[in-house]
């Protein structure tokens, strides 16, 4: 074991390319000083003391949702009590309250509605273009491009192609789970296999579109489907390199059909850490405050992050889930938070252009 | 410094042998690298419990009023006594509390509450009988109350606390501290007894044999060489007297106190240590310095469950209690949970084996099923300077 690690430390201060039996060895040693003090090095290299955040708002049009994966809470029948569908009115009104707050970022992600067409997607982001083309719209997980593609019946550049044509400015990252099948036949059967989730982000990236990639971690995964799983992506990445960040999500129980606790911050940092050290061709880690916890995320930035998501303002996915988090955090908050660890807060769009720098006295180490 | 790795290391282990002074230790807080600081403390814990044994305790903690004379700015919990939700604790809520403390697996209570201006030695004697009528041990009253107690009823300090001891209190637990910094307290506590009032408590209650934790309150307005003059007095204090069981830093929660609105906190809070970075190298620190104290405890009542859990890596070797109820951090808005089992798999994700404190020998409940740690709660009277080494069934 010592060698091993001695041998993996070699490797990350020369810059050298972490194999999957190193990224195993990292999750399974836990040692997570060892761990954490690589990734920060790592990160040092690739961003500097820098942290980057985001004024933008979350936007869930809708929870109904034709799969029923068992690590969700938010997804709803279209029968059920708690279901929802926003109005064109409804959507916009948030994106005016972004607007207002000088977001420059809109998040959209919902679920697979049975009936709304894919015409409704296009004519939202065509007003959302048209009334607010100040604001970057990152929409759709690869999991709802390749529903539109069903209820379609296009070829998938083609479904790629009108949303760009509408306005859709990037992709966000997630329903990447764990790309393993037998993972996903235990969590989400239902959904487009890992296969087909690379497969459209390699689409995405082809039309000149960025992407995120996520993991979501802490259910009945395997270290092994982990490590698999980040090396696909690796693997894709080395071939579009299209994704601008990677984002580990922990799982949260709560409403779920699937019995497990809550992640720990041990497990929590060794992801974020193990990503960054192992995902040598992704420039940006993120830790997601709403997930994490804004303490746990302010600790994170010593262990290989560099980017901590916005403001967010109205989250529903992860609270249906039980996440203990707010759900808004002011620029003020972040900037405080950031600096308060020591490294140098930049406001970013979602294409890490630099929006603002905030000057910071000594940065600590 | 503007060192490197080896520069920081070397005086990072300068400071583990109590070569440091004020102004090298608030450098060390401010400019140490995390990680170097991270294995120091790390190296130090291994050193003192090189068992790998995290320990927790299931207890409850009762605030038998919330009348307090002394009004502390950082404080959400005190009222006066004329306030609407004012309250004292009656005889019977007291002993409800505790009847399902033990049903519920308890094995002490720690007590406290404000300086209430009726009482005095008589009425804390009678709270002590209240409690020790069950078998459970009694953690209770800090250096401000027993010093309250003692000004209320015209007695000696050493008279308050044998008065105390012989009605059965078990050990004293080490708030108030703040941070033993004068200056400090003038700005946030101007009314509450000085450091050196508090040491005074501390070492005759040590020489009467009962053993106590130390806390630290930062993140308010105090400066990192702050925090280190209060390390630095809690080791000197130690070395005379030995007492001390457990070290517990926790951060200042800003939450509905009077502090949080004051300007100057705002601009202290901005370079200060009250967040969770700088919990951990404020732990770490701890840790570092306090060689001589065996227990430093995480706060997950006021960090969360995920940054208490990675204190464990920067020196910590407690996870302090369940809590069951928790009313002053509350008031200030902050409300973690942790059931005993939680505590047990957060312990043991992290690496260590968890393992329960003893408590009240005989009685029912936990605490019995580590031997090695089998001293009783309190010394003989008497023992002083040189006593043995404290076990670790206080803080």
């Amino acid at each position: 074991m010592e060698t091993e690690s001695r041998h993996i430390r070699d490797k990350v201060e020369a810059g050298e390319r972490l194999s999957e039996s190193d990224a195993l060895a990292l999750y399974r040693a836990r040692d997570i000083l060892a761990v954490g003090e690589m990734a920060a090095l790592a990160n040092r290299r690739a961003n500097g003391d820098r942290v980057y955040f985001i004024v933008n708002r979350h936007v869930n049009p809708t929870n109904i949702c034709v799969n029923r994966c068992r690590f969700c809470a938010f997804s709803k029948g279209k029968d059920d009590p708690l279901a929802y569908t926003m109005t064109m009115d409804e959507i916009l009104r948030r994106a005016e309250e972004a607007q207002e707050q000088r977001a420059t970022e809109l998040h959209i992600v919902g679920g697979l509605h049975p009936d709304l067409p894919f015409d409704f997607y296009l004519t939202m982001l065509r007003s959302l273009r048209e009334r607010f083309p100040s604001l970057h719209v990152q929409a759709f997980t690869a999991v709802e491009i390749d529903y539109f593609r069903k209820i379609t019946g296009l070829p998938l550049p083609e479904v790629i192609a009108q949303l760009k044509d509408a306005g859709i400015g990037s992709l966000p990252g997630g329903g990447a789970e764990i790309f393993a099948q037998e993972i996903r036949n235990e969590i989400c059967p239902e959904k487009i296999s890992g296969d087909r989730w690379l497969e459209v982000m390699e689409a995405v990236h082809a039309a000149g579109l960025r992407s995120n990639a996520t993991m979501l971690y802490g259910h009945v995964e395997t270290l092994e489907s982990r490590v698999d799983h980040m090396r696909r992506l690796r693997e894709l990445q080395d071939r579009t390199g299209g994704f601008q960040s990677f984002i580990p999500l922990a799982f949260h129980p709560k409403n779920t059909e699937i019995a497990k606790g809550y992640t720990t911050g041990l497990e929590d940092l060794l992801a974020l850490a193990v990503a960054r050290l192992y995902l040598d061709n992704f420039r940006h880690i993120k830790s997601f405050w709403i997930m994490v916890g804004p303490k746990l995320a302010q600790i994170s930035l010593h262990f290989g992050v560099d980017d901590i998501d916005g403001t967010v303002v109205e989250e529903k996915i992860t609270h249906a889930a039980g996440a203990q988090a707010g759900q808004e955090m002011s620029v003020a908050e972040l900037v405080t938070m950031i600096r308060q660890a020591g490294k140098i807060p930049v406001e970013r769009d979602t294409l890490y252009n630099v929006v603002r720098e905030w000057p910071t006295e000594g940065a600590r180490a | 410094m503007n060192g490197s790795g080896a520069d920081w290391r070397e005086a990072v282990e300068r400071a583990s042998l109590g070569l440091v002074s004020v102004a090298e230790g608030g450098r060390l807080l401010r400019e140490a690298p995390l990680f170097e600081l991270g294995r120091a403390a790390d190296t130090v814990r291994r050193r003192v419990h090189p068992d790998g044994v995290v320990t927790y305790i299931v207890d409850r903690n009762i605030n038998y009023t919330n009348v307090c004379s002394c009004g502390c700015s950082f404080c959400a919990f005190y009222r006066k006594k004329d306030a609407p939700d004012a309250y004292v604790l009656s005889e019977e809520e007291l002993a409800a509390k505790i009847v399902d403390t033990i049903a519920a697996g308890g094995v002490r209570v720690l007590l406290q509450g404000g300086l209430h201006p009726d009482w005095g030695i008589d009425e804390a004697v009678r709270l002590v009988r209240a409690v020790k009528r069950h078998p459970i041990l009694l953690h209770g009253f800090s250096p401000p109350e027993v010093w309250h107690f003692a000004h209320q009823s015209k007695m000696t300090i050493g008279e308050v606390i044998a008065r105390l001891s012989d009605a059965g209190l078990d050990s004293i637990p080490g708030g108030g501290a703040e941070i033993l910094d004068d200056e400090v307290r003038r700005r946030i506590s101007p009314k509450k007894i000085g450091w050196e009032q508090w040491a005074a408590v501390m070492r005759e209650a040590h020489r009467q044999g009962l053993r106590s934790s130390a806390t630290m309150m930062f993140g308010s307005v105090e400066s990192p060489e702050a925090i280190v003059a209060h390390l630095l007095r809690v080791r000197g204090l130690q070395e005379e007297t030995g007492g001390f069981t457990a070290f517990i830093p926790w951060v200042f929660q800003p939450g509905n106190t009077e502090l949080s609105r004051d300007p100057r906190f705002g601009e202290a809070s901005a370079r200060g240590f009250g967040h969770a970075v700088g919990y951990l190298r404020v732990l770490a620190l701890s840790r570092i310095l306090l060689t001589n104290v065996p227990t430093v405890q995480v706060s997950w009542v006021t960090m969360g469950a995920k940054v208490a859990q990675i204190g464990l890596f920067f020196g910590a070797d407690d996870f302090g209690s369940t809590m069951m109820e928790e009313n002053v951090v509350a008031s200030a808005g902050v409300s973690f949970r942790m059931s005993e089992e939680e505590i047990v798999a957060t312990i043991r994700d992290a690496g260590f084996m968890p393992a329960h404190r003893p408590g009240l020998p005989g009685a029912p409940g936990r605490g019995h099923s580590f031997p090695q740690w089998e001293d009783t709660p309190s010394l003989p009277p008497g023992s002083g300077p040189g006593m043995s080494p404290p076990g670790r069934n206080v803080p």
